[in-house]
């Protein structure tokens, strides 16, 4: 099975192939969707380490004296707090307060951060950044913003045994920032690839809720990087357990985990508070930004629904736009659902009339015409023990 | 992988991936290409012996990690057996689609349209 012509592949796809991956398009992107079993995928990211292609997700950089200034105004969030060195997740919000895209942003340096938004809304996104440069009271943002996506391979390596692995491939002198790297921060290490030094941006971040780390190569510097730091991983990790994972397993862990995914629990019609992410929403300490005036009416009036987990004992999966019902009443709709691998039974992100989101609440979700129990549960379904 | 590499030449099958081997009564799978388009099997819903299946009517349900999809019957007729251990362990439809996880057997009255390998194979091929 070849690409489609609208499908771009990525550094790695001809190891995907050589790995027998199932394919998918993604977001524009020929993806490999699994290797084997997703399941087994998904539960050696809990028990061991799983390797993933993350290459399709877009790379933005936002750099010049002012870069701060501007994302602090065209994000919800307050991007100037943050240290060099260190991450922060953010909301990029219209003027209705919708999410046109959720993202991590890097503080590479004073002057210099590295936006990471979801493939599909990587045009979006960088349409919205370039868009916001300029204020309505005139200013202009002295920033320069640069599209990296084509030039930059991600490669995540998530799960108790990441660090180990990693520590495998790093050189002596990267030994050290690696074990000092916290969760949410970045640094520059450099891999022994044994055909060579290569230099990589390391991330203790994730979408799977296990320890991890995420790794952005220079694609356009050394068009092979990507290859031979796959191959690396993969086999320094062969002894921890380390296996390929695929698209499905990266969305079962992050439902697991209790994270949105925009498309899903986020869009542009979904604010942050009904997605329970009004703390990302600086509106205490920032007094203008892009969307303010619409998020602070929503805080104030409160949301119409609410984001709450449904669970039950089967592994009867309530999947996306079944209708939630409460007294026979339709009072909401699920965004995601699967049958939780960890867990072992149906798992759902859903949206529900307020006052119906309280934990214990019993609702019912229609399974293809057959009304079946689900009940609110706390977030997030799975948490790693610390 | 071509699509005839996934099927299995003793069978014919349903445009929506069924198939049916020549016994009598007849036993009732899915095709090595619908199981893997599902990925993991967690949960399969199946006819009660007894029961009076129509060809091209759902009769059933086969559910994965990522998706659900119906089962329809590519024969009319009365179930017969309904293979408990595929109930038991869903799984066997990853490992072993065309064998241990046959999904039930039918005393067949007619058939529906039926596929040999070769043209359900190259009906997925051009998909």
């Amino acid at each position: 099975m070849s690409a489609p012509n609208n499908s771009k592949p990525t550094a790695l796809s001809s190891v995907h192939e050589r790995l027998g991956a199932s394919f998918t398009d993604f977001g524009g992107w020929w993806m490999p969707l699994r290797y084997g079993s997703d399941v087994a995928e998904h539960l050696a990211v809990r028990q061991a380490a799983g390797i993933f292609d993350l290459s399709h997700m877009g790379e933005v950089l936002v750099t010049g004296p002012e870069a701060a200034a501007f994302l602090d105004y065209a994000l919800v969030g307050r991007l100037s707090a943050v240290e060099v060195g260190r991450a922060k997740y953010s909301l990029l919000c219209n003027e209705q307060g919708g999410v046109i895209d959720d993202l991590i942003i890097y503080r590479l340096g004073q002057d210099e951060f590295l936006v990471v938004p979801n493939a599909a809304n990587t045009p979006a996104a960088l349409a919205a950044l370039e868009g916001r440069t300029g204020t309505p009271d005139g200013h202009t943002f002295d920033v320069t913003i640069s599209d990296r996506t084509e030039a930059t391979a991600l490669i995540a390596v998530q799960g108790p045994a990441s660090e180990a692995i990693l520590l495998e491939v790093v050189t002596a002198d990267s030994v050290e920032a690696v074990k000092a790297l916290r969760y949410y921060a970045i640094v520059d290490v450099v891999v022994e690839t044994g055909d060579g030094e290569l230099p990589v941006k390391l991330a203790r971040t994730g979408y799977t809720g296990e320890d991890g780390f995420e790794i952005y190569v220079d694609a356009e510097a050394d068009p092979e990087a990507p290859q031979r730091l796959w191959t690396l991983l993969e086999s320094a990790g062969q002894s921890y357990g380390l296996v390929p994972c695929g698209l499905a397993s990266r969305d079962s862990l992050r439902l697991e985990a209790g994270m949105p995914l925009h498309g899903h629990e986020l869009s542009e019609s979904i604010d942050p508070f009904s997605a329970g992410l009004g703390p990302v929403v600086a509106l205490k300490s920032k007094v203008s930004f892009v969307g303010r005036d619409a998020l602070a009416a929503i805080k104030e009036s409160g949301p119409q629904r609410k984001l709450v987990g449904l669970a039950n004992d089967t592994k009867r999966a309530a999947r996306p736009g079944y209708a939630v019902l409460h007294d026979g009443d339709t009072v909401g709709e699920v965004t995601s659902g699967a049958p939780s691998p960890t867990l072992g039974h149906a798992i759902a992100l859903a949206f529900v009339r307020p006052d119906l989101a309280e934990v214990g609440t019993e609702l019912q979700v229609d399974l293809r015409g057959k009304p079946t129990p689900f009940t609110v549960v706390a977030l997030p379904f799975y948490k790693r023990e610390r | 992988m071509s699509a005839i590499d996934k099927v299995n030449k003793d069978y014919r099958y349903s445009a929506e991936h069924e198939w049916v081997d020549s016994a009598s009564p007849a036993k009732i799978g899915l095709s090595q290409i619908a199981v893997d388009a599902l990925g993991d099997v967690v949960y399969v819903d199946l006819p009660e012996a007894g029961a009076t299946v129509t060809a091209g009517e759902v009769c059933g349900e086969v559910e994965s990690t990522k998706s659900v999809s119906e089962i329809y019957s590519p024969v009319t007729g009365t179930v017969a057996e309904v293979n408990d251990a595929v109930i038991d362990d869903p799984a066997l439809l990853n490992s072993d689609p065309y064998g241990a996880a046959w999904l039930f057997s039918v005393e067949v009255d007619s058939e529906g349209d039926l596929l040999s390998p070769e043209e359900y194979a190259a009906a997925q091929d051009q998909e």
